[in-house]
């Protein structure tokens, strides 16, 4: 059963230095919240996950608490750029950044296999673009029944795994609807799981379309309303857009940057 | 006539080449600003997928991500990532696949990695490939909307994120790639279409008031031109009406 924790304990407990963490979210229910504690907390030397790094990788990256990147599309969702990703790349600040770039097909299916105890996915990806010559856990494998050549991938199985859903009840099991991207699958391939919730209910009424994560499969849960914000909550929040502008304006800069860090994430309390 | 803008042209004309009922994987941008124009026009039935699991989404306003509430609360059915990729894509049930480029060669090559410098040491870094490899590898064609400069339309691509005809007649099959490539590029200045024989990308229409000229200038490559170069026709009252009513639903969402 999951226990219920606060957001900064749940992140003291579960997110250590150098462990490979995943924030997953598809523009949707985005574990800002989260994101900023571990930042307060200056965790260093992450290997960070995630199939569309924004606006909150960026955060993160821009704070030096990431060494390693392993994604498929890297962007300001809607709006650009991420210029702390931009710069870690192009420039190494604050820290260099190492990549390992795959496409989205490639990093679900990782997930998926991840999620399905078996050390590898196969799919009908990646030929004849440069990714493999970049990527070496990009490779190619012959059909045991066919012969025909595929992609093989490894799985990838987070240390920690860290989403937000809209609710959970008090036994831990979370409930998430709307758009729930590979939230499903990053948590099941995880060794440990925080899941952050709008909403701590007594009973989780059905609602179309949800994904139940049981609560004896999720590690921890935090009571952390508004925690998705810029991003949205389906039901619950609409996306701030003018922040995700702003973001562009705020992180050009480094100075800028760091004085948006440090006032609105570093002194700021936890949600919860 | 009324006045509009070379993006204005672009996109209807982008919009018009998508066919009614067919299913089509659209990315935020250009490609969702047309693929809705064509489903508020011509195409009502133009079934659109956004990777982030929205199938037979019918947004009322543009969205602003691919992840946006509206394309959740309006499609068909809202399914895992995983599935968008395996289910959907993979096994070639997707028409159309509409993309852009950072950079693009003359056979339909995509770079949206890295330009100059290395890969590990680049001038300019992209957000990388997301679902486009994939969606130039098993679409069934795919239409490139992207404004037409040389230096987007390029030679050689620093970086080939996705693969168009690859190096040339042939390629695909080698590849073992099962969709058809971009057949259409669509740019602001007119419109190239792969040729069947050479899969060279060959301007075939125009933009009414664009050169020739001025298109060569604007690809860094020896422009290929079709013997029966036509003049697209310019946007229609409706067409631009639609088009404004739906930028405008975008400013006021965001």
């Amino acid at each position: 059963m999951a226990k219920l924790v606060s957001l900064a304990d749940g992140v003291a407990e579960l997110v250590r230095d150098g462990d490979t963490v995943a924030l997953e979210g598809f523009t949707h229910l985005i574990p800002f919240a989260a994101g900023h504690e571990i930042i307060r907390q200056e965790r260093r030397d992450l290997t960070l996950v995630r199939m569309t790094p924004d606006v909150v990788y960026d955060q993160l990256i821009g704070a030096g608490c990431a060494r390693r990147l392993v994604f498929s599309w890297g962007g300001n969702p809607g709006v650009g750029s991420l210029h702390r990703f931009r710069d870690a790349v192009q420039n190494s600040w604050p820290v260099p950044l190492e990549l390992e770039e795959h496409s989205h097909a490639g990093m679900a299916n990782r997930y998926v296999a991840g999620a399905s105890g078996l050390p590898f996915a196969v799919l009908r990806g990646y030929t004849g673009t440069d990714l493999p010559r970049h990527t070496t856990n990009i490779r190619s494998i012959d059909c045991p029944f066919t012969g025909e050549t595929l992609t093989a991938v490894p799985a990838l199985n987070p240390d920690v795994t860290v989403v937000h859903a809209q609710r959970a009840d008090r036994a831990g099991n979370v409930q998430m609807w709307g758009i729930t991207g590979v939230q499903k699958e990053a948590v099941l391939a995880a060794r440990r799981s925080l899941v952050t919730v709008e909403e701590i209910v007594d009973e989780l009424t059905p609602v179309p379309g949800q994904v139940v994560l049981p609560g004896w499969a999720v590690t921890a849960v935090a009571h952390v309303p508004g925690g998705a914000h810029p991003s949205y909550a389906q039901g619950y929040s609409v996306r701030d857009n003018a922040f995700y502008v702003a973001w562009d304006e705020i992180s050009r800069d480094r100075d800028t940057f760091q004085q948006w860090i440090e006032r609105h994430v570093r002194k700021a309390e936890a949600k919860a | 006539m009324s006045q509009y803008t070379a993006d204005e042209m672009m996109t209807v004309a982008a919009a018009r080449q998508l066919r009614d009922g067919t299913a089509c994987f659209v990315g935020i941008g250009l490609p969702s600003t047309a693929a809705n124009l064509a489903r508020a026009t011509h195409a009502p039935e133009l079934v659109l997928i956004y990777e982030s699991g929205c199938l037979g989404a019918k947004p009322d306003r543009l969205p602003l991500s691919i992840g946006d509430g509206v394309l959740a609360d309006t499609a068909d059915a809202v399914i895992p990532v995983p599935e968008v990729f395996n289910y959907w894509l993979q096994p070639g049930r997707i028409d159309v696949g509409f993309l852009g480029a950072a950079q693009l060669d003359r056979y339909g090559n995509i770079n949206t990695t890295v330009i100059g410098g290395d890969y590990t040491d680049p001038k300019v870094r992209l957000p990388g490939a997301g679902g486009a490899p994939e969606i130039a590898a098993s679409c069934g064609e795919v239409v490139v909307i992207v404004r037409q400069s040389r230096r987007t339309f390029t030679e050689r691509v620093d970086f080939v994120t996705s693969v168009g005809y690859g190096a040339g007649p042939g390629d695909r099959a080698r590849l073992g790639l099962r969709g058809g490539g971009p057949r259409t590029v669509i740019t602001d200045l007119g419109i190239l279409e792969a040729d069947p024989d050479s899969c060279e990308l060959t301007l075939t229409r125009l933009h009414p008031g664009v050169t020739v000229e001025r298109a060569r200038e604007a690809t860094g490559w020896p422009l290929a031109v079709a013997q029966d170069l036509s003049t697209v026709e310019p946007p229609t009252a409706e067409e631009l009406a639609v088009l404004r009513a739906l930028e405008a639903t975008m400013r006021a969402a965001a």
